[in-house]
């Protein structure tokens, strides 16, 4: 068949993943390295995994810490693991986990592999953030220098501005645009009201509520106990009660005055992990695992990030269908990462458009037609929230799961990430 | 192999000297290798060829354990004793005195007789590993350190610190070791010959190491007469009230280093020599000995009669309920045996209460600097749990710690049977419910055992572990390997009413109660245990078990056994006012801020006790004590316990009996059988049938038979 992957078929046999909570609330103390830990070791228990069974892990965060810069490692080093599994860490930005995934399913599917770890944590919370330059390279003399007379000599020349810290910016460094100000390009160039982005926001937020309400989305959910205070058992952005009037009081963030991205209609700053396991088909079955999707294929591209940043998907979606070798229509559950609502229109919008397929892909037929009853049934980042780590894990399982729920073959994941990337695979039940 | 333990290789006129003895796990000083180490030490002494020694272990993980103790238990009188350790004395002496310079090369425990002859040593280089420990633990088995320990150590690290190590009998690793002064130097294992070689040149060369000058706090308590004076005085005290005059050592080796550093080593060896020669064939070292024995003995023991199989190892842990109990025995089993724990309890609150205080025993290790922070961090991160039984199929062995209600616990079981694999351990904590009723609903009974903790898990070092008729042995060997690997002693008992540990407390807590009915006073109840030797009183003790939990056990036993058991009057309505004890902040005394404080007055009120006692004095010790003995004797007699020794070291770790008296047993052998029986029969007389003498203790004293063989 066209494009599928060559070699042994991957299965998806288990996940799991922490609460998502807003950063600086309920999980604010816990370092990601301690989420990723968390999310695995739910996740061998869950999947009554033997630890000498996984040959290696690929976990990831996006902004690492400097103390631990290869977090995937300090996660195969939980005890429950043998203490020579190796470990990556990779980062596509917020396509990371997918990444991970990824690149697990490639080792499993060439017989490098036959069990895998992938995932990813972040803590929005708890952002590394620098000295500036001038005081770095102070400090960095200083311990070289050997005489007294040197040392006076460089801390004279010390001013107290050298203390501004140096914060991370979620900007794209080529262009020096944050991901808010693309978002509100792309709105304004496509054309994305605010009422819409609004809606899309709210649905995000019901459908999510709704999926904890009945145990789809919360069955995903290892509760975290944190040193202090109460278990946390539920991701704690999603929204019950808001309403479109509350949404539309709130004001834009990134143009004040003709702008319509909100903190209402974007994804907000999130602390979580998420791990899923992944194992070659017939490794499944020697385990006795029965597993929950398959890997049927994935696509990575890229576009100018001084073009619409956030534009990815669009164009790898169209190549991991082809490489799946099905057409959109097939698809019966559609899970798209939602950094901002108006990047989530956008795409959808090129999905739809035959001129766009046209023009930007070189095809006759756009790409396929959203059906919304299939499209984020249980919400997104938007409402579930997104840990830049953990997202493209946490989608792959919620997928996953709602595939075998719904008994459906074929599901796609898209996701959008920094640096004008996209990422999207295709899973399959059977 | 040759038969001599050390070999001895010169290099460029260094002696490589390496110990070895034949056929043992461990080195120890023997008489033949006194009798090796006299004629190297004649060698080196008359060899022009050798200008220096270094003395190395052969064995992995053990320099010196110390002197041979078989030789030690063997002398019969004083006198042997005397020349046994002036023959040491002798021998010591000839190492520090060699003109020859030794250095010793210390990798794995140096203990005893062993750091003694390194004491001796021109210089000590040691390795910095895990199995190299130093001390001098002579006091743990009642006797001193009479190789010249309690001199050269507190000329070596001063007499504050050499107290401190010599009266509490303790092993420091490596690092402690290294900083308290007590070696030189501190190596990787892999360089340690190197640098004692060179060290031993340079020895040679006329070198002589700098040793670190003392602060100014030790300079001014070890420098001087009147901080030593001072030293002496305050040891004196915390010896006086932590033996409570029952244990002679600490107090004879603190004699024999204030005697050696007021009137010079000479002195001081005799002073040793002699204190050693009367503590070693004194009974409170035969009991400790034994003791030590017994502990050694029950270490290698499988728990089941030959041929045993092997035990199974347990990786995965599963503990249900994560209640006080449940959540003990989940921290300790992380910090001691590395297994991962799986909670699992009815909410996530519980679930996360349990998991906090598992966590707080690992906090506790790093605290005290057991563990390191990263050690900490891998030990925390095999705490886990939840509501449902996710990661139960993984458990090689579950625990059960929930309520002590036989329908909940058959509700576990059945619950457990569907999740866990059918080689999986089911283990229930229970303290009053028979396993084999417990058993009844399981599908595979042959799987279930009892693992009885005592409380705080993380402190009480004792395990019974309980086996029914049908429990396979592998389960029993499993259950048994599995709590040593949690560091606890494990005794196998019986599936009786009580088990053992609670069948012969309950008579003895039963009669303080009767006591405090009666008008004894708590204060006088407990002191009178207290003077025996036990480390707290009856009363305390009922405190800290909690009185909802005794009057359960009470209950059970009184079912099982009639009026002999029943419980204290008042207890019930102790109880029923929410009077638990600590857990609650008010028992017999109150609490407060987790501190005991003064006896509560309105118990009195509550037993509804006289104003005062006419029990005479001695009668209330031997009322609680033979109470006690007792019930020891008939539940040995129904076959509880497999033999005296698990008996008495059940009652040593479980209850706290005196181990100077070696246990209700082996107190019993000691002052006969016929003894016991008139004692009980006056008490009996006097204060009811409940002391009427167990039938095997009028057999005994008919027969003049002990519970111990004798040898």
């Amino acid at each position: 068949m066209v494009g599928t992957s060559v070699g042994r078929r991957v299965a998806v046999v288990g996940g799991c993943r922490t609460p998502f909570c807003k950063a600086g609330t309920a999980l604010k103390d816990v370092a990601a390295v301690d989420l990723a830990r968390q999310a695995v070791v739910e996740l061998v228990h869950r999947a009554n995994l033997d630890g000498t069974d996984v040959d290696e892990m690929y976990v990831v965060q996006v902004v690492p810490s400097v103390l631990a810069p290869n977090l995937a490692r300090e996660v195969s080093l939980l005890p429950q693991f043998p203490t020579h599994i190796p470990a990556a860490s990779v980062n596509r930005a917020c396509a990371s986990a997918n990444s991970a995934i990824a690149i697990g399913n490639d080792q499993i599917a060439a017989g490098r592999a036959n069990v895998v770890i992938a995932g990813g944590a972040e803590s929005l919370s708890d952002i590394p953030v620098l000295h500036s330059r001038r005081f770095a390279d102070l400090l960095v003399a200083l311990s070289r220098a050997k005489t007294l007379g040197q040392r006076l000599r460089l801390v004279s020349g010390f001013r107290p501005r050298d203390l501004t810290p140096v914060a991370p910016a979620i900007a794209e460094p080529s262009t020096g645009e944050t991901m808010g100000q693309s978002a509100e390009k792309m709105a304004k160039m496509n054309g994305i009201a605010r009422e819409e982005q609004d809606k899309f926001a709210l649905r995000s937020h019901r459908l999510a509520h709704a999926g904890a309400e009945d145990g789809r989305l919360t069955a995903e959910i290892a509760p975290v106990f944190p040193a202090r205070g109460e278990p946390v058992t539920r991701d704690n952005g999603v929204r019950s009660d808001s309403t479109l009037e509350q949404m539309a009081k709130l004001r834009p963030v990134f143009d004040r005055k003709y702008g319509s991205v909100t903190a209402g209609n974007a994804s907000p700053l999130t602390d979580g992990g998420a791990a899923v396991l992944l194992m070659g088909e017939d490794t499944a079955a020697a385990l006795g695992y029965e597993p929950i999707a398959f890997i049927r294929s994935y696509a990575v591209a890229a576009l100018d990030p001084g073009d619409q940043l956030l534009m990815g998907p669009a164009f790898a979606v169209p190549v991991a269908l082809d490489r799946a070798g099905i057409p959109w229509s097939e698809l019966g559950l559609v899970e798209m990462h939602e950094a901002f609502a108006s990047q989530v229109l956008s795409n959808i919008q090129a999905f739809e458009s035959r001129a766009w397929a046209e023009e930007r892909l070189g095809r006759s037929e756009p790409v396929g037609e959203v059906d919304w009853n299939t499209l984020n049934v249980m919400g997104g980042s938007i409402a579930i929230g997104h840990p830049f780590g953990a997202t493209g894990a946490r989608i792959t399982l919620t997928l996953a799961n709602e595939m075998r729920r719904r008994d459906v073959q074929f599901g796609l994941i898209s996701v959008c990430a920094q640096g004008g990337m996209g990422f999207a695979m295709v899973l399959e039940r059977r | 192999m040759s038969d001599r333990a050390l070999t001895v290789d010169i290099v460029d006129g260094i002696a490589k000297v390496v110990l070895d003895l034949p056929g043992a796990a461990v080195n120890t000083i023997n008489r033949s290798v006194r009798d090796e180490l006299d004629a190297l030490l004649d060698q080196l002494a008359s060899d022009d060829g050798i200008q220096a020694a270094v003395l190395l272990s052969g064995k992995p993980g053990s320099f010196i354990a110390g002197a041979d103790i078989d030789e030690f238990v063997a002398l019969r009188s004083r006198d042997a004793a005397y020349q046994l350790v002036r023959d040491g004395q002798r021998l010591v002496n000839r190492i520090a005195e060699s003109r020859t310079p030794v250095v010793a090369a210390i990798h794995g425990v140096c203990l005893g007789g062993g750091f003694e002859a390194a004491l001796a040593c021109a210089y000590r280089v040691a390795t910095e590993d895990r199995s190299t420990k130093i001390g001098l633990p002579e006091v743990q088995i009642g006797i001193l350190p009479a190789a010249g320990g309690c001199q050269r150590l507190p000329r070596l690290v001063g007499v504050s610190a050499a107290l401190d190590m010599i009266l509490a009998g303790k092993q420091l690793p490596a690092k402690r070791a290294f900083r308290a002064g007590m070696v030189d130097e501190l190596v990787h294992p892999a360089v340690l010959e190197r640098v004692a070689m060179e060290a031993a040149r340079k020895l040679a060369g006329g070198w002589r190491p700098k040793r670190r000058s003392r602060s100014l706090r030790g300079a001014m308590i070890d420098g001087t007469s009147v901080g030593r004076r001072v030293a002496y005085s305050v040891s004196r005290k915390a010896v006086a009230k932590k033996t409570g005059g029952h244990y002679p050592a600490p107090l004879a080796a603190l004699h024999a280093v204030e005697h050696g550093m007021t009137y010079g080593m000479e002195k001081g060896l005799e002073v040793e020599a002699s204190y050693f020669a009367e503590l070693a064939v004194g009974d409170v070292s035969r009991r400790l000995v034994e003791i030590f024995f017994a502990t050694t003995a029950l270490k290698k023991d499988p728990g089941v009669p030959a041929p045993s199989p092997d035990p199974r190892p347990v990786r995965n842990l599963g503990i249900v309920g994560s209640g006080f109990m449940g959540a003990g025995i989940g921290g300790v089993a992380v910090t001691h045996a590395g297994v991962d724990v799986r909670f699992q309890d009815t909410d996530l609150e519980r679930v996360g209460a349990g998991l906090a205080n598992a966590q707080g025993i690992v906090q506790e290790r790093l605290k005290r600097r057991r563990i390191t922070k990263h050690d900490a961090r891998r030990l925390l991160s095999l705490l886990s749990g939840g509501t449902d039984w996710q990661g139960f199929g993984r458990a090689d062995l579950v625990v059960e710690a929930v309520f002590e209600d036989l329908a909940v616990k058959h509700d576990v079981v059945r619950q457990l049977e569907a999740c866990v694999r059918d080689d999986c351990i089911i283990a229930s904590n229970t303290s009053t419910i028979p396993i084999r009723s417990i058993a009844e609903v399981a599908t595979h009974p042959g799987r279930l055992v009892g693992m009885h903790f005592f409380s705080p898990v993380h402190k009480m070092p004792l395990l019974e572990v309980i086996v029914t008729e049908t429990t396979e042995p592998w389960v029993t060997v499993s259950a048994v390997a599995f709590g040593r690997k949690m560091g606890k002693t494990v005794i196998v008992v019986g599936d009786h009413p009580g088990f053992w540990v609670n069948r012969i407390l309950a008579p003895y807590l039963n009669e303080a109660g009767r006591l405090l009915a009666e008008g004894e006073s708590v204060e006088s109840i407990d002191r009178a245990m207290t003077k025996w030797g036990f480390p707290v009183g009856p009363i305390t003790l009922l405190d800290e078990v909690g009185l909802d939990v005794a009057h359960k056990a009470s209950h059970v036993l009184q079912q099982a056994f009639g009026d002999r058991l029943s419980p204290m009057p008042g207890l019930t309505r102790m109880t029923s006012e929410g009077r638990l004890g600590r857990k609650t902040g008010r028992g017999f005394y109150r609490y407060e801020g987790g501190k005991k404080r003064a006896v509560d007055l309105a118990i009195y009120e509550i037993i509804n006790a006289p104003s005062e006692s006419t029990v005479p004095k001695e009668d209330v010790t031997r009322r609680l004590v033979y109470a006690m003995l007792n019930e020891s004797a008939r539940a040995v007699d129904e076959g509880v316990v497999r033999s005296p020794r698990d008996g008495d070291i059940g009652a040593v770790f479980g209850i706290g009996f005196p181990p100077f008296r070696g246990g209700p047993l082996r107190y019993l052998d000691a002052h006969g059988a016929a003894a016991a029986v008139e004692t009980l029969r006056t008490l009996a007389e006097k204060y009811g049938d409940r002391f009427e003498p167990a039938p095997r203790l009028l057999r005994m004293a008919e027969d003049d038979a002990p519970f111990y063989p004798t040898t």
